[in-house]
């Protein structure tokens, strides 16, 4: 399998997208508390959060005892930027996009 | 995207790329190849423990208003081409210029088959509106997607030598 099927494979599992959206809405998370937001065994989130990780879809960290666990959206963005955005043309522009923009926030 | 739930505080990104550690350790310190993807602009390294950092608006930035020193910040660590440990501050503006300096770590570490595993860890406790930036919340304001949008960019000039979105 290449790289982008084992993303396709992995979003394809709605127990899995939930996790993500878990660590969307709060990145850096221990098993233990991924866990509790699923009824399934602990062994079950495991093989789920392993599938994600192979995807590279989910990076973790060690912190002292705990294991965190972090959304890593890259490879979502490199199948994004193959299709759909391309053509955009915004590089140079970007950073004095974000600076007007701050400033009429300001 | 709209706003997140919460600012967050520590964020790791992780890309694979078909180049040697030397290549992806060049493509981050070189200012002849900083300039090729994501925001572009030139980074100037002094890769010393101390050392400087500043990325410097290319013309056409310049000409729409960004000022010259567009990101700034200081090398803690610099283990040529393994790990990069620094600062890292947007200077260009006065909210974000404000809100202090940021935590930012490269590691690069090799594989089989001439790939490259590339991590980004930034930590961004107490800079909400970096933290929104480099998560790529602001794309929809034409400011940019934040690091995946920055490493994508990466791995494309580094694998087919093409910039992308330029």
């Amino acid at each position: 399998m290449d790289d982008d099927d084992l993303v396709f494979k992995a979003l394809a599992s709605p127990v899995r997208r939930f996790l993500l959206d878990l660590l969307f809405a709060r990145d850096g998370r221990a098993l233990v508390e991924l866990e509790s937001e699923l009824e399934m065994t602990r062994i079950g989130v495991m093989k789920h959060l392993r599938v994600l990780e192979d995807a590279g879809l989910i990076v973790t960290r060690r912190s002292g005892r705990e294991k965190l666990h972090f959304l890593n959206p890259v490879p979502i963005r490199l199948i994004y930027d193959r299709w759909i955005d391309k053509y955009r043309e915004r590089q140079v522009s970007a950073l004095a996009d974000l600076k007007s923009e701050l400033e009429t926030k300001g | 995207m709209t706003t997140m739930t919460e600012a967050k505080t520590i964020q790791v990104y992780r890309v694979y790329i078909r180049a040697t550690p030397d290549a992806i350790w060049t493509a981050i310190t070189d200012p002849d190849w900083t300039d090729r993807y994501g925001y572009g602009g030139r980074a100037h390294y002094e890769l010393r423990p101390g050392g400087s950092f500043r990325l410097l608006a290319s013309e056409g930035m310049r000409a729409q208003g960004v000022p010259e020193v567009a990101v700034d910040g200081e090398v803690i660590e610099a283990d040529a081409p393994r790990k990069l440990v620094q600062t890292w501050r947007l200077a260009m503006e006065a909210s974000l210029a404000a809100e202090g300096f940021t935590r930012l770590t490269y590691e690069i570490e090799p594989l089989e088959g001439g790939v490259t595993k590339l991590t980004i860890t930034h930590d961004l406790t107490d800079t909400p509106v970096h933290a929104g930036l480099v998560a790529g919340e602001m794309e929809d304001t034409g400011a940019g997607g934040g690091w995946a949008w920055v490493l994508s960019g990466l791995k494309t000039v580094l694998e087919t030598g093409a910039s992308l979105g330029r």
